[in-house]
């Protein structure tokens, strides 16, 4: 009797040859399509990747000297004996959303932005209702260079020279009415010219705000330029707020619309953030942010060994500004 | 049909493959070097190496949780011998992310230091995974892993929590343009939710 042995192998488990002989074939193509892979997945993903092939100096970078020159400005004391931060810097690392939410891509994608002609509307609590243009507001009183600190809430700083006119003249132009408490900025919004606002990342047109006394008070000015040169657009050409005794994210750039209101206006980063995000946002290293140490700061521009400095209250500025919060009770209005 | 189980790499093949991820591993490392010679880190050089060091280690610990999906997926487990290496990797990476933070960016000031990660919970978070990766490197020896035998699996089973613990932090960092931290959870969520299905898969099988 002849007892027939199962095969130890069913045929159909059997590799083909052809299959056999792909198998260093398949093993390159997949060892090769997973580095790929994760190549392009990292290339898309990494921020300072991004950052380094975009960060070529001479692609991006207008050099100083490549914007028009703002003639006749007068110097003044502010920030004697302050060490300025490289033009470079300045002009290559910003927080400008409507350009994109990396500190590089402002400088990348505002190339093509137009900043002239530019008219500046006024309205709500006014006398009446009128606009500026650009080249008046360079008329309107005489341009200071002012060298502020400005520190942003996410813990760096920077020194820079602005070119503006004290915020106070402008109001008075304006002319508000009785009526008027508050001051509110509107920047443009425009998703042809800022790419950044087709991300709804806030809420477009970025606004911001001051009580009226802080508007009026003599640190604050709308700056034009910075570095004796016209504003570079990443920076918020051709006309934005600074106030130094408040974090970076209160100086609204590329501004519309000056509207003056009785009551306290909803800002952007209100909006977006209200636990993070006060009204106010005076640098205060005693009252802590969710996200990032209040009380020490790193200044742009040093080396990698510089370390920290302390930040202070108002930004340095407590002198000039104190009396402007006295009775408030900073930590609830942050 | 093509059977991917045929298509194990030989020994030669897998150490050539262990060669070049090794050698993949230290790119973003020699590229900070090389970046920073160039003076090209950026004007906040810190806080882009800072980044980069702190993403890298996040993207390998993925690479890292993807090598037993693909196992279930697709039934090909040589990969897995690739898991110690990657897994230390990730570990070399996030030992740079802290030393920068601890060294350049703090200056070794203990009590700023102490004060930022208390008050800050994006801060604890990632100082509470780095402080569970520890145990998981140094018992990534063989030896260790004879010694604790079933207890090395419920110990290095930690790397779930340390990955989810990562991708908060990465998340918090980012002040509202969430996609990028988006994408990590998002890869994360499926890397986890294939054991899970696979685990819910076998208990049923085991039952019938």
């Amino acid at each position: 009797m002849i007892i027939k042995s199962k095969p130890d192998i069913i045929p159909s488990e059997i590799t083909p040859k052809e299959v056999f002989d792909n198998r260093r074939e398949f093993i390159r193509k997949a060892g090769l399509g997973l580095i790929t892979g994760i190549a392009a997945t990292a290339s898309l993903l990494e921020n300072p990747l991004k950052a380094a092939t975009l960060n070529d100096k001479s692609i991006i970078i207008k050099p100083p000297g490549a914007h028009p020159k703002i003639a006749g400005y007068a110097k003044t004391i502010y920030g004697a004996g302050e060490k300025l931060t490289p033009y470079e810097d300045i002009s290559t690392y910003n927080n400008y959303y409507e350009f994109g939410t990396d500190k590089n891509e402002p400088a990348l994608n505002s190339k093509l932005f137009k900043a002239r002609p530019w008219t500046i509307s006024i309205e709500g609590e006014v006398k009446k209702n009128k606009t500026i243009s650009i080249d008046d507001i360079y008329k309107l009183a005489p341009l200071e260079e002012r060298i502020y600190r400005m520190r942003c809430v996410e813990g760096w700083s920077m020194v820079i020279p602005w070119i503006g006119l004290p915020l106070a003249q402008l109001i008075k132009w304006a002319e508000p009415n009785a009526n008027a408490k508050y001051v509110e900025f509107i920047s443009l919004a425009d998703t042809q010219q800022m790419p950044g606002q087709n991300l709804q990342v806030l809420d477009w047109p970025y606004t911001e705000g001051l009580r009226l006394d802080e508007a009026m008070h003599p640190l604050s000015i709308m700056a034009v330029g910075l570095y004796g040169e016209q504003l570079p657009n990443q920076n918020g050409a051709p006309m934005r707020l600074v106030t130094p005794w408040k974090y970076g994210f209160k100086g609204v750039k590329g501004i519309v619309k000056i509207r003056f209101t009785e009551k306290m206006p909803l800002t952007s980063w209100m909006k977006a953030g209200p636990s993070e995000y006060g009204f106010y946002a005076n640098v205060n290293p005693l009252v802590e942010h969710p996200r990032w140490t209040q009380s020490s700061e790193r200044r742009i521009g040093g080396s990698l060994f510089s370390g920290r400095i302390k930040t202070q209250m108002f930004n340095g500025y407590a002198e000039q500004v104190g009396q402007l919060y006295a009775g408030l009770d900073l930590r609830k209005n942050f | 049909m093509l059977n991917l189980n045929n298509l194990v790499p030989s020994k030669k093949q897998l150490s050539w493959i262990k060669s070049f991820v090794f050698l993949f591993c230290l790119i973003p490392v020699l590229r900070l070097f090389y970046l920073g010679l160039q003076d090209n880190l950026s004007a906040n050089p810190i806080e882009f190496i800072e980044r980069s060091t702190g993403f890298w280690t996040l993207l390998i610990l993925l690479v890292t949780l993807s090598l037993t999906p693909i196992r279930l997926l697709a039934g090909i487990a040589w990969q897995i011998q690739l898991r110690r290496m990657l897994g230390l990797f990730m570990f070399f990476y996030a030992c740079l992310h802290i030393s920068v933070y601890l060294w350049l960016d703090y200056s070794f000031v203990w009590a700023d230091i102490t004060k930022d990660i208390i008050k800050h919970p994006r801060i604890l978070v990632g100082f509470a995974a780095f402080v569970l990766t520890i145990p998981l490197a140094i018992t990534s020896n063989n030896a260790m892993m004879k010694l604790l035998r079933q207890r090395w699996k419920q110990l290095h089973q930690l790397v779930y929590f340390i990955a989810i613990l990562g991708v908060i932090h990465f998340w918090w960092l980012v002040k509202k343009d969430i996609r990028e931290p988006l994408l990590f959870a998002l890869i994360l969520a499926a890397l986890l939710g294939i054991r899970i299905y696979y685990k819910i898969l076998a208990k049923q099988r085991r039952v019938k």
